[in-house]
């Protein structure tokens, strides 16, 4: 069982094997179960994955707060335009990431990957890729081992919860685990993909948890957006051969303990950041009649 | 390490909005379910930290309740879970503590019927997994992921002998395990992990031995 991204590169590259299959061999072992089983558990996963991504690009997605819904949509419509700046994969991998992230403020069904707060970064840069790159159903599902192998280290070595580890740990976490998967669906090598996931979680570390009326929609769905467009330039970079001068592990580790030091009111209380402005009580008001904090 | 399944990280399939908040307290209500055993008549439910704060946002109240109606994470029936246990008759009283807990987002389940109540302290640590820390008074850690059995027993030399010996003898394979008591020499409680399902024969069995005054089996 590897314990940190250096070992899990070592693994791969003393069997000359990809990221994905050393978590396959690892749930494998873990379970007893077959390789059929353990891809097929992956392939309902993504099942619901590709059915949120649909659900939020094609219909009238909205919350009960009426927050948020339809963003996901809107940007569909205006990549068909032709005069989006950033680019089409760029911004399909957005909005599907945003779909996920609307699909799942309307308590619909998705897939936690690795929280639902953060569910869009990893099946949004996917079904973005999925355009580009015509990947096998099996290359997609191995997509999700290798984002899970990266997402595994940091769960047990950090953190995945916002209530522990601010935003950060959520939507920092699955861009750096959707980065690594990139690079080893577009081809890169294991220990390109640890200098992805360690490019794009830099850039998250010190992102703060600050639900608007506590709820996983303001900010949350645009910063899965965000994720997934750094997840894909981080990825770019590292394929370029690119390095990060501070190895994986350490930025994990860094990430951690900025955790550990975030006050509360940050870490997924709504009790500061973007909860705290006028607007977001008001918002929050508005919601429940009476702000939360004077119930 | 707390987290040992890629499905853990990928997963779980769910109902939205949040892992921690909704599918977490899902599993911390289905966990005391089915500590339970049975449909109860009444829940009182207490929120702490995080949860606390923002519950009702990420629909925590509802899929606790949803859990102790034996729901799993993403069964659809969690967003009218507190209208479904009405109509069953469970009595559902949720507040909001100011206590300061050691995680952030912790619950205190109490259910019962007129029969009997548990109470079971649970938390969420992420991603949807969660961690038993307290059952009826006793500390404990239980992932709720695996099969296990919580035997009550007196505190007394042999009664883990007692117990391991059973498992051997019926080819079952101990994956974690853990005792404690509230005093010593009164109570006692081994939470057992283990790798197969135990079956009726070998819970009777334990049942029998004169140390070990209740087992609980919880299914994987």
């Amino acid at each position: 069982m590897f314990r940190n991204v250096a070992e899990l590169i070592e693994l791969a590259e003393s069997k000359n094997c990809k990221i994905s299959e050393i978590m396959i061999q690892q749930e494998m072992d873990l379970t007893g179960r077959s390789r059929e089983e353990v891809l097929g558990f992956m392939d309902r996963n993504l099942r619901v994955m590709e059915e949120a991504v649909m659900r939020g690009i094609t219909e009238d997605v909205k919350s009960h707060s009426g927050l948020t819904g339809g963003d996901g949509k809107l940007l569909q419509t205006y990549i068909k335009s032709g005069k989006s700046l950033s680019g089409e994969l760029m911004l399909d991998a957005v909005s599907k990431a945003m779909a996920t992230n609307e699909v799942n403020a309307a308590m619909g069904t998705i897939c936690a990957t690795p929280t639902a707060g953060s569910a869009g970064v990893v099946p949004g840069t996917l079904f973005a890729l999925k355009e580009k790159l015509n990947p096998t159903r099996e290359q997609m599902i191995e997509y999700l081992f290798a984002a899970g192998a990266f997402g595994f280290v940091v769960a047990n070595n950090a953190s995945i919860s916002g209530a522990a580890g601010g935003c950060q740990a959520e939507v920092g976490s699955a861009t750096g685990m959707a980065a690594a998967a990139i690079v080893e669906l577009a081809g890169g090598s294991p220990s390109q993909s640890a200098e992805a996931m360690a490019i794009a979680l830099k850039n998250m570390l010190g992102l703060v948890c600050d639900p608007v009326a506590g709820l996983v929609e303001v900010p949350c769905v645009k910063r899965n957006a965000m994720g997934a467009s750094n997840a894909i330039v981080a990825a770019d970079m590292a394929l370029a051969g690119i390095v990060s001068r501070i190895p994986c592990d350490e930025v994990i580790d860094a990430m951690y303990k900025i955790g550990l030091s975030m006050p509360s009111a940050l870490r997924e209380t709504a009790l500061g950041g973007l909860a705290a402005t006028p607007t977001g009580r008001e918002l929050e008001a508005k919601i429940f009649g009476i702000p939360l904090n004077e119930k | 390490m707390k987290y040992k399944s890629v499905f853990d990280i990928i997963g779980p399939i769910m109902i939205g909005p949040s892992s921690s908040h909704t599918a977490g307290a899902a599993r911390i209500g289905r966990v005391a379910r089915s500590l339970f055993g049975r449909k109860p008549k009444y829940a009182t439910i207490s929120f702490y930290g995080s949860f606390a704060k923002t519950y009702r946002g990420h629909g925590t109240d509802v899929a606790i309740v949803g859990g102790i109606l034996d729901y799993d994470t993403f069964d659809t029936r969690i967003v009218d879970a507190l209208t479904i246990a009405k109509q069953e008759g469970i009595e559902v009283k949720m507040t909001a503590e100011d206590a300061i807990t050691d995680h952030p987002n912790t619950a205190r389940v109490i259910i019962g019927d007129d029969d009997d109540k548990i109470e079971v302290v649970g938390i969420s640590i992420g991603g949807g997994k969660i961690e038993i820390t307290e059952l009826n008074g006793f500390e404990l850690r239980l992932s709720g992921n695996h099969p296990a059995l919580l035997i009550v027993h007196n505190d007394k030399y042999g009664a883990i002998a007692g117990v391991a010996n059973i498992l051997a003898k019926h080819e079952i394979n101990i994956g974690h395990m853990e005792v404690s008591r509230k005093e010593k020499g009164k109570e006692a409680l081994m939470v057992i992990e283990i790798d197969q399902n135990a079956d009726e024969i070998i819970i009777n069995e334990l049942n029998s031995l004169p140390i070990v005054q209740q087992v609980v089996k919880i299914h994987d």
